[in-house]
């Protein structure tokens, strides 16, 4: 068993359990064992692009301590970690980045958090879930431990913006990232292209403007939909969230869109890897996803 | 667009606000050559009344009351396609959120959402990432 520091996040511990609970369990199917990191705080949500911004840069930050600090207990442990959370990484991501370019920043935080035992001296790797099965893990490994492969699933995998942009935390092509799908290959599912798998789909205007939402909701979802799939994949539970709780208003703009049940690649892997019921959390769904599964035998 | 009569002069207050947004946004504001491609992409445009490369016109042309009038500023979520798209790498989401933290800093606390006029049910219903990022861009 190999053992890797995890950072859940806010929303994973929250309205996004079933992301949480697949992570972990088809993580340890795949001989990883994954242990959450001691006393984490907010990744700081949204990267802060001013470009003198230090005080955004503290919550971050923190983390990164807190990575050193249990990768230095225990034996043979790297300093580096994993978040499945498109968010957290790609907050924390740049936030690495902007302190190991400048020095004289991470002087003012780590002044600023004298506190703390530990100094950040921009030695902690931070990786996603996806980057971490990739390279490895390895997407034939995964293959071969599958022991339910979902022959048949039509997915579109849908990447948004956090995982590919800016280019600096991209690990695959900023216009056509392939790392989903190939993913999904491995599990023996079949991954279809559509064009809007890197378009926004409007974020946090789901707190205050929800008609914009619903209007994403229903081109990114009209556009999946018309290469007949089964289901979509996301690695955001903000996207997860707007893509999946607002089909019911992206309805009312297009009656003709189709019920399309949102899920997490992990839950995906989950159902390959037959880690149980209870590593998918189906409950915490909007769209069911049971009827798209049933009719492919896989449910 | 209404009619606006500009004077340029790059030690009045127009040139003041200049050199206050590509300090905030660390941007060369006149590498801009209008190619228009980053409002080509851009997937909130259609929500927009100032497309970004105007947005970044104007900001070349320090037009500071109509700039932070705009609901623009409030509709662009940083997903930065137009930045990895810009044929001469102006962060134009860094721009816009130089004119966001210049609305939101500007002694008035001019707020954009006031979370407590969502309905508890509402409010319930959202994931914390949601909540967070959002008054993360829209409040001070």
């Amino acid at each position: 068993m190999t053992k890797l520091i995890y950072y859940p996040g806010c929303t994973l511990k929250n309205a996004a359990r079933n992301f949480d609970v697949s992570t972990v369990s088809s993580m340890a199917k795949l001989d990883v064992e994954v242990e959450e990191l001691d006393r984490w705080n907010c990744c700081g949500t949204v990267h802060a692009l001013g470009s003198e911004n230090i005080m955004n840069r503290v919550a971050p930050v923190t983390n990164l301590i807190r990575v050193k600090e249990t990768a230095a207990k225990t034996e043979g442990m790297a300093n580096e970690f994993m978040t499945s959370c498109a968010m957290c990484y790609n907050t924390l991501k740049r936030a690495n980045i902007d302190v190991q370019n400048r020095p004289d920043k991470l002087e003012v935080i780590n002044d600023f958090l004298n506190l703390e035992t530990t100094k950040y001296e921009g030695d902690v790797e931070v990786r996603h879930l996806l980057e971490y099965l990739r390279d490895r893990v390895g997407f034939d490994r995964l293959a071969e431990k599958v022991t339910k492969p979902l022959k048949g699933l039509r997915v579109a995998c849908y990447y948004g913006c956090l995982l590919v942009r800016p280019k600096e935390v991209a690990f695959d092509d900023v216009e056509n990232p392939m790392i989903m799908e190939n993913l999904i290959e491995a599990l023996g599912a079949t991954p279809v292209n559509f064009p809007l798998k890197t378009e926004c789909c409007g974020a946090y205007h789901a707190v205050g403007k929800p008609e914009i939402i619903a209007d994403r909701t229903d081109k990114i979802l009209g556009s999946a939909n018309d290469e007949n799939i089964d289901l979509v994949v996301v690695s955001c539970p903000m996207c997860a969230y707007n893509l999946d709780f607002r089909q019911d208003d992206a309805k009312q703009l297009n009656p003709d869109l189709k019920n399309t049940p949102v899920l997490y690649f992990t839950q995906l892997m989950a159902m390959a890897l037959e880690c149980g019921d209870e590593a998918l959390r189906f409950d915490l769904h909007h769209i069911d996803p049971l009827p798209a599964l049933s009719a492919r035998g896989l449910a | 667009m209404s009619t606006t009569t500009l004077r340029i002069n790059p030690t009045g207050p127009s040139g003041t606000f200049v050199a206050k947004i590509e300090k905030i946004s660390g941007q060369k504001l006149l590498a801009c050559y209008q190619c228009g491609k980053c409002s080509a992409g851009c997937p909130m445009a259609a929500y927009m009344d100032i497309l970004p490369n105007q947005i970044i016109r104007m900001a070349q042309l320090g037009m500071q009351k109509q700039l932070l009038a705009s609901r623009t500023i409030w509709t662009c979520v940083s997903c930065l396609t137009c930045n990895s798209r810009c044929p001469k790498d102006i962060r134009i989401a860094e721009v816009i959120e130089s004119l966001r933290e210049t609305a939101l800093r500007n002694g008035l606390r001019d707020d954009r959402l006031n979370i407590w006029e969502i309905s508890p049910e509402a409010r319930a219903d959202l994931p914390p990432i949601a909540t967070i990022s959002a008054m993360r861009k829209l409040t001070s």
